[in-house]
């Protein structure tokens, strides 16, 4: 069944902008990303969005539909009433650059200050590792970088000048990851979060597991642990599966 | 204009970010090479990142009696001979290696029980072949390369201060021409900025192509927008040739409804795990469709293919389990007699066939997909699918060993965008192998390349440059043209119709009409709005691309007298031995596509040798036959068999 809806969608620049409205035709089971490529088909053809996969697996098309941090691809228009107007905005912690597209520079330059992958001495091919030993560090390796995270911290988005300082969730988790990887040659990832990704001002809202569209428990699993690791001591499977099953839970 | 034009200097650009671009990108600054990265979106987010079921190499983690005799023969019977062998070759005995150096940059596989790299079975593969993270592969190939990327500069930051000095991600820059010295070597490529539309130059000797393919020349399609053949377009317009274009693969599961997820992948792991094909009247259909070469090999009754799931060794498999060109078929022919679903599609229903614990420990995404996707819960309802357009087999005419594309000095091209390597048709998880495999062979072949220049640079005419400016600047020019949005989707149907799963003569001269009109139209596009992140202009521009490389795989469609692999003809059904040796070549002339046949090397003796003389008489003609040294000797390679056939790859 096929209605009218009413959309109010950010259209812009670094220099300001304003909500645009539109009624615009909605078909049985789409998405919003259906709606914005509708307005850009057919009234709009300069209307910009990033996209991909449209399948919620690369993590392009993060945007705020009523102000939530959201996949566009994955938010169906049957979760609104056919009453309701919609509203689409840019993610608000990183600056515009046009319309529903900001620029996340941010991200890869945190990324790049998170010391690499330290390989062991062992040849390729020789690397053997338990599946339950991995499965920590896969959680946070499904990660498809939508950085919905990031964008709803508020230790990123309510505070311009703590940018420099803190990492976002994002990266904490890779640091999780790699402390938590069998194999990684360091063993000051824990330090690292602590003294250069200022995981200290993480104050465990979870904001950041519950936009999360790959479901990581980004608080549990790898702040958390990451907070309480002792400066240079290997990470304890034992410890991190007693905060993982009960002790922590709230 | 262009006195204020941006400008890059490299030794090696790569022409895209997804695994085959990133790997050469890596073998290229290992080499010592300035080099640089281009891609349309984001860094991390190409469409490698989409590929669930797997990465194939005969690491034998498993089961010990794999090789790469074994992979290899496995791939020449998915492409049904037509592959490029040396290619094939040189794919399977250097997969295990290329997936094993992943491990040293970081990746996570699963893991077998004695903490090996786990490996899964898949469709055309003898033996579990594919290492794979669950149903995410593809993203952990990309992060993991990205990653490795990260890393390498980091070690250059320590050398030199500057983290960019030796290899730099220019993302969000669409690349639209080539450019090459008088002599049509290669001297670099321009593009603009997506984000801010201005134009930007990169003087380079070598140029790697590693664009993806070109699904979005079709209406029902499992790509992104990404793919809109650009590499196989720059390769053609700068005067190098495809191969194997009218070959393209459509999977038979794709979603069907909602229209907005229409296309979108349905694993085969779900027909793998028990799910069955149904028409309307309920019918298991596939029974009605096994063609008489697979007559021995598939179960005739219900009962026997579904025995087979508990009992492989003494039951048939069920004929869901058929090639996926065999399926899509099927699927085609039961909806073309109304026996379709409500959506247009066929039922694929696992519902009543495993219990909803099963369906949920097996298949989660699938699960997860339909649910937010289409509101359908998999574990009550059945699905509705159809074919959908998945993969191009053909491409690039390449060198097998240094991946170095035909008849244009400096350019080379890996992954997707490069032809013969899989044939007439890929088998799942090859893909990703291909582009860890070429994608560095790639990369170091445009080192060496470069090198074997000492110092020398071609250089670019100002008039080439402004050329290609004007080109990108024309869709601004004109008031009154069409919109470029229509254009698309004309021509996305008239594929879809023409030259889609099933073709015709006279359908494939309708499509050439239309795409000749459409053409014509291309000329005369009106965007609105300026250059900064314009996806209308950013279409109009794709739209060039897309239109030649249609009519490539229309003309070569029309060619091919015979339906093989990823192409069938109505009018020839039958696959044809005479036809087997011939690669159909494609070039452009101005704006006219040209085709002709090229005569494929033969194979060498002990890559044969992997064969047995019957199953040889299926694909050779007999004058190769007689031909050959010596009889056909019997395969040699552990436990082989040739009850294997031809069979696709499944998943993805
Ligand atoms: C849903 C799905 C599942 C799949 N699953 C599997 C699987 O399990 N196993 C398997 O082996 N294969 C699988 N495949 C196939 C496989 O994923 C692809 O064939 C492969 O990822 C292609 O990789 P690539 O490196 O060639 O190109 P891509 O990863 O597509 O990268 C292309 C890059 O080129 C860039 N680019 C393109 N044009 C330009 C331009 N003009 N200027 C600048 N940059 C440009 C893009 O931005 C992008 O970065 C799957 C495919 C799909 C659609
Ligand atoms: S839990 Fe920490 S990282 Fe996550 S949103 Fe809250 S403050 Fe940010
Ligand atoms: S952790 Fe989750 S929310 Fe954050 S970037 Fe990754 S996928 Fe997105
Ligand atoms: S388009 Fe890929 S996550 Fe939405």
């Amino acid at each position: 069944m096929s209605y009218d809806a009413r959309f109010r969608v950010w259209r812009g620049d670094a220099d300001g902008g304003e909500l645009v409205e539109y009624t615009v035709e909605v078909n049985e089971g789409e998405v919003v990303l259906d709606i914005i490529h509708r307005l850009q088909a057919t009234r709009s053809g300069d209307l910009a969005v990033r996209w991909n996969c449209k399948a919620g697996k690369c993590g392009s098309c993060s945007a705020e539909i009523n102000g939530r941090p959201s996949l566009l691809c994955m938010t169906r228009m049957s979760t609104f009433s056919e009453t309701e107007t919609i509203t689409v905005t840019p993610l608000r912690a990183f600056p515009v650059i046009r319309d529903l597209v900001t620029d996340v520079s941010f991200n890869y330059a945190k990324a790049r200050q998170i010391p690499a992958f330290a390989p062991p001495d062992l040849a390729p091919g020789e690397y053997r590792m338990q599946q339950v030993d991995v499965e920590r560090s896969q959680e946070f390796r499904k990660c498809i970088e939508c950085f919905l995270c990031q964008d709803t911290c508020h230790v990123v988005r309510d505070h311009e000048d703590n940018k420099e300082a803190f990492a976002g969730p994002r990266f904490l988790i890779r640091a999780a990851e790699l402390d938590m990887h069998p194999l990684d040659a360091r063993d000051d990832r824990a330090d690292f979060a602590r003294e250069e990704q200022g995981i200290g001002m993480c104050n465990i809202t979870k904001c950041c597991t519950e936009v999360c569209p790959e479901h990581i428990k980004i608080t549990d699993n790898a702040i958390i642990p990451m907070k309480e690791r002792v400066a240079g001591r290997r990470y304890d499977p034992l410890v991190w599966l007693g905060t993982k099953i009960g002790l922590r839970k709230d | 204009m262009t006195a204020e034009l941006e400008h890059y200097d490299y030794d090696v650009l790569i022409v895209g970010a997804g695994g085959a671009g990133l790997r050469a990108a890596i073998a290229a600054r290992e080499a010592g090479l300035r080099t640089a990265i281009i891609c349309k979106s984001l860094f991390g987010k190409a469409h490698t990142v989409m590929a669930e079921g797997g990465i194939a190499a005969s690491m034998g983690n498993v089961n010990s009696n794999d090789s790469w005799q074994v992979h290899f023969r496995d791939t020449m019977r998915g492409g049904k001979f037509l592959n490029s062998w040396r290619m094939a070759e040189l794919h399977a005995k250097e997969a295990p290696e290329r997936v094993w150096e992943l491990e040293t940059y970081g990746a996570l596989f699963d893991r077998t029980p004695d903490g090996r790299i786990s490996q899964r079975n898949f469709g055309g593969h003898e033996y579990p072949r594919l290492a794979h993270v669950g149903d995410r592969t593809g993203l952990e190939l990309i992060r993991t390369m990205q990653q490795k990327i990260v890393s390498l500069q980091q070690d250059d930051e320590r050398e030199s201060g500057d983290p960019e000095s030796r290899l730099k991600v220019f993302a969000e820059v669409t690349i639209t021409d080539l450019l090459q010295d008088a002599g049509g070597a290669i001297a670099g490529a321009f593009g603009y900025w997506r984000e801010s539309g201005r134009f930007v130059r990169f003087n380079a000797p070598a140029v790697v192509l590693a664009t993806g393919g070109i699904g979005k020349s079709f209406k029902v399609t499992s790509n992104s927008w990404e793919y809109t053949g650009d590499g196989h377009a720059l390769a053609l317009r700068a005067g190098s040739t495809l191969v194997n274009m009218e070959f393209i693969q459509f999977h038979p599961t794709g979603m069907v409804w909602p229209p907005s997820v229409k296309g979108i992948l349905v694993t085969e792991s779900v027909r793998g795990d028990g799910g069955v094909l149904k028409n309307s009247e309920g019918r298991r259909f596939m029974f009605d469709y096994v063609p008489d070469v697979f007559r021995g090999q598939y179960a005739q009754t219900e009962e026997e293919g579904d025995r087979w799931y508990t009992d492989p060794d003494n039951n048939k498999r069920p004929p869901e389990l058929l090639p996926r060109d065999e399926v899509a078929r099927a699927i085609n022919s039961e909806v073309k007699a109304g026996r379709g679903s409500p959506h247009g599609g066929v039922f694929l229903d696992i519902a009543s066939r495993r219990t909803p614990e099963e369906i949920l420990k097996k298949l989660p995404s699938m699960h997860h997909q339909f649910k937010e996707l289409a509101d359908v819960d998999i574990t009550k309802e059945p699905m509705e699918v159809g074919p959908t357009c998945h993969y191009v087999m053909g491409g690039v005419e390449v060198d097998p060993d240094t991946a170095a594309a035909a008849r244009v000095p400096g350019l080379f091209a890996a992954g997707e965008v490069s032809g013969g390597m899989h044939g007439s048709n890929r088998l799942g998880g090859n893909s990703l192998s291909d582009l860890l495999v070429f994608g560095a062979r790639a990369g170091r072949g445009a080192a060496a390349y470069v090198q074997s220049l000492g110092g020398e640079r071609p250089s670019v005419d100002q008039a080439v440059i402004d050329a290609a400016a004007a080109t990108a600047l024309a869709p601004f020019e004109e008031d009154g043209g069409e919109n470029p949005y229509t254009l698309h989707q004309e021509m996305q149907q008239a594929m879809n119709d023409l030259v889609g799963i099933i073709r015709t003569a006279e359908e494939i001269e309708r499509a050439l009409a239309k795409l000749e009109e459409l053409k014509a139209r291309a000329h005369h596009l009106t965007v609105e709005g300026h250059r900064q992140f314009n996806p209308g202009w950013h279409l109009a521009l794709d739209l060039r691309n897309m239109l030649a490389v249609s009519e490539c795989v229309a003309r070569a469609a029309l060619l091919r007298q015979e339906s093989r692999g990823g192409h069938t003809r109505d009018d020839y059904p039958t696959m044809d031995p005479h036809w087997r040796g011939r690669n159909l070549i494609c070039s452009l002339d101005g704006d006219a596509v040209s085709v002709v046949e090229q005569p494929m090397p033969a194979m060498r003796e002990d890559l044969l040798a992997l064969f047995d003389g019957a199953e040889l008489a299926k694909y050779l003609t007999p004058a190769e036959l007689a031909a050959m040294p010596g009889p056909a000797a019997p395969a040699t390679a552990p436990t082989a068999t040739s009850t294997a056939a031809p069979t696709d790859g499944s998943g993805a």
